[in-house]
């Protein structure tokens, strides 16, 4: 079962939530299919101080220390344009973008 | 009453430290962008309220900060380093092809005249521009896509476009250098550009005259003077006197002539700063001893300065662009250490005293002299 457009909840890592100057979840109108690819276009053009730090401004790429999460399930491998779960796309879960744990 | 504003890049966040003219009380502000490595931050010659800062993380890239109130507040303003055209390769550390990969920002570099004009040195080696306060930038392809480029090779710190002069006196000439390809001079405003490594000698590599691969780790200039150059290359301190055309070993009686620093005096052209680091392999002050060495000579004959500098048990290093001058008079010199010390001295090297002990590692250290 795949969603449909709705308003979608982000969580953002530390870092990003400090860059966006956002507390707490950022909630995304998104239009037409809910994908990741969707998500992190709505999610970019609402704050574009995003750009380049969750993947390549050009090519569209996953940076390499960056996961993506939903309903327990690791989406980082999934291609863009895959709907993400309902319970996403119905605003029940959130989408989780991660920094992964590595460095000191 | 006149003061200076010291910029302090360090491995986890950046600092601002400021002072009136007599550089005895400091007040210090930070860390802004608290966990990011910021390379470097610099002010605009032009407005002096206009800074540029360059932030980065292994998780979330590259970032450039900009802020219009001399560190006050900050706002993130384009960060896609996209290499013009077909990226190529230059060769890796095992001397196969490597694609040339972004990676950082090492030096922002604001031109003398245009506040929202600003070069940027990257890793893998190449120079950027932005002529709208940093929202968009442009390689300068003629930098990278010099016939030597795709024999570059990275020196252990990466390959990086770390140094970027830009000559008060004639507008189309800059200076740039690059671990480890060596120094490169502009007469077009950044178009074209060539190598300027002959007297260089490097026994690391296999043909030690060569053209390029020299590892420069850093040049200075004194604006008054822009045909003399003053260089501290991986090992030898070296001296041009004709903009870059050829280069003397100026080392004399230094206790060892590998560092990483070096500058000039902001009055007195021939007065220079190096900070002699024991060896490659041992990147800390011969005997544990924290010296900075000036040279009133133009460089060959060298003085310890010492007061006020730990003189034992002191192992730490100061990195390629973390000393700096004001332009006040007396002179006052900075440095940063990757140990978090920032050291000043009001009179042109002759005492010192921290101004922060307990900074994360510091990557850069800038001055700037307000009115």
């Amino acid at each position: 079962m795949t969603g449909t457009a709705g308003v979608i909840r982000v969580t953002l890592p530390a870092h990003l939530r400090t860059l966006a100057r956002v507390d707490g979840e950022v909630e995304l109108q998104v239009g037409g299919p809910v994908t990741q690819g969707a998500v992190l276009d709505a999610l970019e053009a609402r704050y574009p101080m995003l750009r380049g730090t969750i993947r390549d401004q050009r090519t569209g790429k996953r940076r390499a220390f960056i996961r993506f999460f939903a309903c327990e399930q690791d989406l980082s491998h999934e291609q863009p344009d895959v709907p993400l779960p309902a319970a996403v796309a119905a605003g029940a879960e959130p989408y989780l973008i991660v920094g992964a744990m590595a460095g000191g | 009453m006149s003061g200076v504003r010291i910029l302090v890049g360090t491995r986890k966040g950046a600092f601002v430290l400021s002072s009136d003219g007599k550089r005895e009380k400091w007040d210090v502000s930070g860390p802004h962008f608290p966990g990011w490595e910021i390379y470097h931050l610099k002010g605009s010659p032009a407005d002096q309220d206009r800074l540029y800062a360059s932030q980065s993380n292994g998780w979330f890239g590259q970032l450039i900060q900009r802020s219009d109130n001399g560190g006050a507040t900050w706002e993130p303003v384009g960060n896609d380093f996209s290499y013009q055209g077909e990226a190529g390769t230059h060769l890796w550390y095992d001397g196969t092809p490597h694609p040339w990969e972004f990676a950082r920002v090492w030096h922002l570099e604001p031109s003398l005249a245009d506040p929202d004009t600003v070069y940027a040195g990257v890793e893998d080696a190449g120079l950027f521009r932005s002529t709208d306060g940093g929202r968009h930038w442009q390689e300068l392809p003629g930098l990278r896509g010099h016939e030597s480029g795709p024999s570059w090779q990275p020196g252990a710190g990466g390959m990086c476009l770390h140094t970027i002069i830009l000559d008060p006196s004639s507008p189309g000439r800059m200076f740039a250098a690059i671990s480890a390809a060596g120094a490169f001079r502009s007469d077009d405003a950044g178009e074209s550009w060539r190598p300027v490594n002959r007297g260089l000698r490097s026994e690391g590599i296999p043909d030690p005259g060569a053209e390029v691969g020299h590892c420069v780790h850093r040049l200075a200039m004194h604006p008054s003077r822009p045909s003399v150059l003053y260089m501290q290359k991986h090992w030898d301190v070296m001296r041009s006197d004709d903009a870059g055309e050829s280069w003397r070993e100026i080392s004399g009686d230094l206790p060892t002539d590998f560092g990483f620093p070096i500058d000039v005096h902001a009055h007195e052209p021939e007065t220079v700063y190096v900070v002699p680091i024991t060896s490659d392999s041992h990147h800390f002050p011969p005997e544990g001893r924290l010296r900075v060495y000036r040279s009133r000579t133009g460089g060959d004959e060298w003085e310890p300065l010492t007061t006020g500098l730990p003189q034992e048990h002191c192992y730490v290093n100061v990195l390629r662009d973390a000393m700096a001058v004001d332009s006040l008079d007396a002179c006052g010199i900075y440095f940063g250490t990757t140990g978090g010390q920032v050291y000043a001295s009001p009179d042109a090297g002759d005492s010192w005293a921290p101004i922060v002990r307990d900074l994360p590692a510091v990557l850069s250290v800038e001055a700037q002299t307000l009115p």
